[in-house]
């Protein structure tokens, strides 16, 4: 049976002048899978993520979303949420979510509502208003909202409550269908960890470990998290 | 919304799904014709991946624990003696787990078999009521 690949990472190198960001970096996702990307900072997680999202172009290698080069077309397809803040201060929540329902087709108002209430987050509230926690949270509704066939999540945990971090999970799971896949970086792997399917670890911009998350549980007699920490000390 | 299992993530996450299920049917809470829950509510009560899940259903057709009527869902297998198969394995494993534990602390399979003795002879209330906590 042939399964189709969603994202294809070949040998792919990232400089930022005389910084290697990403050297030699290959993987590859199956619809409807779980990526986790883990790493410590400066890893090249974020860098990775951009790539995948068509934000920036590779120094060297090949990328495939979607069987294309990233871009205007895949980017149409794919849900990338940055680790930076990207909401409006000025507006209202139920204003952001109009925002993104203009940029993007695929956006479902009726599953934004849904969410909304999952995430206990009012439709009124001035996004200035917004404590981080539940920031983080609307970031992801805007994602998570849309039928996108791919899902890039950048450290939606970093910096959030272990509230919020649950209901970001729950979240994540609640809207998770069989064709769609993601892809989640983090350095918190304890909270991400049973929604992996595949794993691969970077450091310095390399990957050094890569494989099926319960393999490896099975393999080591180690949790993800345990894996993690005895790989960076 | 609070995870009704609690997962060791150093283990497999689906085999314990599985064994959670061989339980619920060895008890009876699972008879053999119920259907399993969807994948998608069984992800979501457990907080596991819906592929970790549709892992574990696998196995327990494997197994010959479950099977998948299409477009119908996963349901217990309608075989006979499937409870009584299951009831067994499981007091196998608590058996050689308690073997293990007691070699462990030095003693022969025979000082585990008068324990045993010894404790059953207590009477059923002490066994259930004392069991856990003699060692505090």
């Amino acid at each position: 049976m042939m399964t189709l690949s969603v994202v294809e990472v070949r040998n792919v190198s990232k400089r930022y002048g005389p910084t290697v960001a990403l050297r030699g970096v290959s993987l590859e996702l199956e619809a409807g899978r779980v990526l986790g990307v883990l790493g410590p900072n400066g890893s090249g997680k974020s860098t990775l993520m951009r790539l995948m999202a068509g934000l920036s172009q590779p120094s060297a290698g090949q990328i495939r979303i979607l069987g294309e080069k990233p871009g205007p077309s895949t980017r149409a397809r794919v849900a990338y949420v940055p680790e930076v803040d990207c909401l409006y201060p000025s507006l209202r929540v139920e204003e952001m979510l109009d925002l993104q329902a203009r940029f993007f087709a695929d956006f479902d108002r009726t599953q934004a509502a849904e969410l909304l209430e999952f995430m206990h987050l009012t439709p009124r509230a001035a996004v200035r208003s917004l404590s981080k926690g539940q920031r983080a949270r609307l970031k992801l509704i805007l994602a998570l909202a849309r039928r996108a066939d791919l899902i890039l999540l950048d450290e939606p945990f970093s910096g959030i409550d272990p509230p919020s971090r649950e209901r970001i999970l729950q979240g994540i799971l609640a809207t998770h269908r069989g064709d769609r896949s993601l892809i989640l970086s983090t350095h918190l792997v304890r909270e991400a960890e049973k929604l992996f399917d595949r794993v691969v670890f970077l450091s310095k911009g390399e990957i050094f470990l890569a494989g099926d998350a319960e393999a490896l549980r099975q393999e080591r007699g180690m949790s993800i998290e345990e894996i993690f920490r005895e790989e960076y000390n | 919304m609070k995870p009704v299992a609690d997962f060791d993530e150093r283990r497999p996450i689906y085999l314990q799904i599985v064994e959670l299920i061989c339980r619920r049917v060895a008890r009876g809470e699972l008879p053999p014709g119920a259907r399993l829950p969807s994948l998608r509510d069984l992800s979501q009560e457990m907080a596991v991946n819906p592929n970790t899940v549709q892992r574990a259903y696998q196995e327990l057709e494997r197994l010959g624990v479950a099977a998948t009527k299409r477009g119908q869902g996963t349901f217990v297998a309608e075989i006979p003696d499937l409870v009584a198969r299951l009831r067994r394995e499981l007091a196998v494993r608590a058996a050689n787990n308690y073997l293990r534990e007691l070699e462990s602390l030095g003693f022969s399979p025979a000082d585990a078999l008068r324990f045993l003795a010894e404790r059953t002879k207590e009477g059923d209330d002490d066994l259930v009521g004392g069991g856990s906590t003699e060692r505090k």
